[in-house]
């Protein structure tokens, strides 16, 4: 127990050093938490009420209300989940993917990697977001989780092209080395001694695909391609959009709730990756 | 005779080995080789997106009767005659024989003619709208490239200064905001709440009248109406080349010939331009020319923003109207241009940074 709060102190004295990545961090963790935990104490509000349409803000609307009248801060709270669970889903899926292949790749070389580096290479050339758009009027997207899953299983290309160029590099090191003389088997040396030592970088990648994600999902369903019943940021955004809602002076917090949660979230990944990255990095901590 | 009949023999075996021997060159060479790599990709692509563009319900005669039940109030009889009389279509035809049919005539240069506007040449309705994508785009990517570097090397210049922190925050906070996102944002503030730009009149990709030419008045024109979709592309890309420029000077000027330039007393100017800035922009050229490849896209999001007539416009209005043709032949120049400038950026490279050049035949 000792030694776990040891460690945990140090990885928050960690954190903590990079000021920005911190408050990123931070910010990450309450928008979790809200969307999470938010939904239990503030239900979403249904109710039109005509007399309060683009209602101002106050006590009782933290931020206004919509087109009709319905409270935004309780739409905001309860349309982050959607929005987190296909990122996470779409971004382990394309991390898991593009580890498994460019490992595999590296590893297996000759005509099994030209074959896995040729197909990664014709899914970086399709253009994603027109091919998505194709793909939503073919899955219709019922489900968050195969939006997810689509989503997840176009990104990895690129991500399994660096993956694949580091076990390449790091099949060559000499602790590499050492465990095959020592013959500990291809299974121990990937996931013992290759993936260990890319753990930050697959640490931010997840990262980075989860910020594509969410840029993905918002987009498709902000251009109304997406049926995605129900409620989340990305269908507020289309809401507000096509309600003529940006040309109604009155109706600057409705729309832009979920424009500035949106870039907030998207902002807070980049930041906390980018302390993590320092975390698992030790050769980046400045001042050192 | 016996020497001629030889003669005549080896003569012809020497040929035969000569165009043996040029043929294996051409086919071992590097370039070649890529060539056709990127040629049989880009069929593969084509094929797979027409399937898939085949494969989606609802096909452009349903969404034209809808429309026409739902606009004009006819019977669904009567729209589903009139659509027929009117798009030209043979849905009916084996998915294997259209594509056959169609792959034929692209072997010919010919992408077909659109359903929903019956004659018109798939070729003269993506010439209509691909010239303001390349030209919006185009305009941003050499802003925000230009402007980019320099301020990534200026930051790494001054590294750790104020000034630093200042360009590396905002590149950072710039590049991970969603530019659709910034979009509105300008719209919102810059057009409806400031009142700083007037947005319904800057939709479009030009006002009506205006006659295209190289008159002062028409490129002050295309100007205005491109002015908002430029801003928010140079806004959210320009941060991602700061922060490539800045990184990239950091590393080579911790590089011995640096040092050695320092120690041989050359000014700070030259060794600014001639060392520092030249090798660190190596890396970049190469991004460049990939991104090359991204502006025929354009950007789907932006373009439906600003009401902008570009090619992301147009492949939205195709895609909801199911006009087959038109999707695949955007989706055919998309990928055209992708591959290229991946193998603009492959022999760029070897061509700018000798270390690295490839090694041809043999």
């Amino acid at each position: 127990m000792a030694a776990f709060w040891h460690s945990f102190r140090i990885t928050l004295r960690l954190i903590s050093h990079n000021k920005v990545g911190f408050i990123g961090f931070l910010v990450v963790i309450f928008f979790v938490l809200m969307s999470f935990g938010g939904p239990l104490f503030i239900p979403l509000d249904r109710t039109t009420r005509v007399d309060q349409i683009y209602a101002p803000i106050s006590l009782q609307h933290p931020l206004g209300t919509d087109f009709s009248g319905r409270d935004v801060w309780s739409h905001l709270v309860n349309g982050g989940r959607e929005v987190m669970i296909v990122a996470f889903v779409a971004g382990a899926i394309s991390t898991l993917i593009a580890i498994s292949l460019g490992s595999l790749s590296a590893l297996a070389g000759g005509r099994l990697d030209n074959a896995i580096m040729g197909l990664a290479d014709i899914v970086l050339t399709i253009p994603t977001l027109p091919l998505l758009i194709v793909l939503a009027g073919l899955f219709h997207f019922n489900s968050i989780l195969i939006l997810a899953l689509i989503l997840g299983t176009l990104s990895w290309p690129s991500l399994s092209r660096a993956i694949r160029a580091q076990v390449l590099s790091l099949r060559e090191r000499d602790f590499v080395e050492a465990a095959r003389a020592l013959d500990l088997g291809t299974g121990h040396i990937i996931l013992r001694e290759i993936i260990p030592n890319m753990a930050s970088y697959l640490l931010v990648s997840l990262i980075f695909a989860m910020t594509a994600a969410v840029y993905a999902q918002v987009g498709l369903v902000f251009l109304g391609l997406v049926p995605l019943s129900g409620n989340n940021w990305g269908v507020m955004l289309q809401l507000a959009w096509t309600k003529g809602a940006i040309f109604y002076p009155k109706a600057l917090p409705y729309i832009m709730a979920p424009v500035f949660a949106i870039a907030l979230f998207q902002l807070a990944l980049v930041f906390a990756s980018r302390a993590l990255e320092e975390i698992f990095n030790p050769r980046l901590r400045t001042g050192v | 005779m016996t020497s001629t009949v030889t003669e005549a023999r080896l003569s012809a075996s020497t040929e035969s080995s000569l165009i043996r021997r040029w043929l294996k060159r051409v086919t071992t060479n590097y370039i070649v080789r890529r060539f056709v790599v990127a040629f049989i990709k880009v069929i593969i692509v084509v094929s797979l997106t027409f399937f898939l563009i085949r494969l989606m319900p609802t096909n452009p005669v349903d969404v034209y009767v809808q429309e026409l039940v739902t606009t004009y109030g006819m019977s669904a009889d009567e729209a589903r005659n009139q659509a027929a009389a009117l798009l030209a279509i043979d849905l009916d035809a084996p998915l294997s024989q259209q594509y056959i049919q169609y792959m034929e005539q692209l072997a010919q240069g010919n992408l077909g003619t659109s359903f929903r506007s019956k004659g018109t040449p798939v070729k003269d309705i993506i010439g209509r709208f691909l010239p303001w994508t390349l030209f919006s785009v185009g305009t941003s990517l050499l802003i925000s490239f230009s402007f980019g570097m320099l301020l990534g090397m200026w930051a790494a210049y001054r590294r750790e200064s104020v000034g630093d922190h200042a360009v590396t925050t905002l590149s950072s906070i710039f590049s991970s905001i969603p530019n659709y996102l910034v979009g509105i944002m300008i719209v919102v503030f810059l057009g409806v709440q400031w009142k700083l730009f007037p947005i319904t009149q800057m939709r479009g990709s030009m006002s009506p009248g205006m006659e295209p030419g190289f008159t002062l008045a028409f490129i002050k024109d295309i100007f205005f109406h491109a002015a908002l979709p430029i801003m928010t592309y140079v806004l959210t890309t320009i941060g991602g080349w700061t922060l490539a420029m800045k990184s990239s000077t950091i590393s080579t000027l911790g590089e011995d010939y640096v040092t050695v330039a320092k120690a041989r007393g050359l000014t700070e100017r030259r060794i600014m331009t001639g060392y520092v800035g030249r090798n660190a922009s190596l890396p970049l050229f190469t991004s460049l020319a990939i991104s090359i490849g991204f502006i025929v896209g354009g950007s789907i999001l932006i373009e439906f923003i600003f009401v902008y007539q570009g090619v992301g416009q147009l492949l939205l209005t195709s895609i909801t109207s199911r006009d087959y043709p038109v999707m695949q032949g955007i989706f055919l120049i998309i990928t055209i241009a992708v591959i290229l400038a991946n193998l603009l950026a492959e022999f760029l490279y070897s061509r700018l940074d000798p270390r690295v050049r490839v090694t041809g035949g043999r």
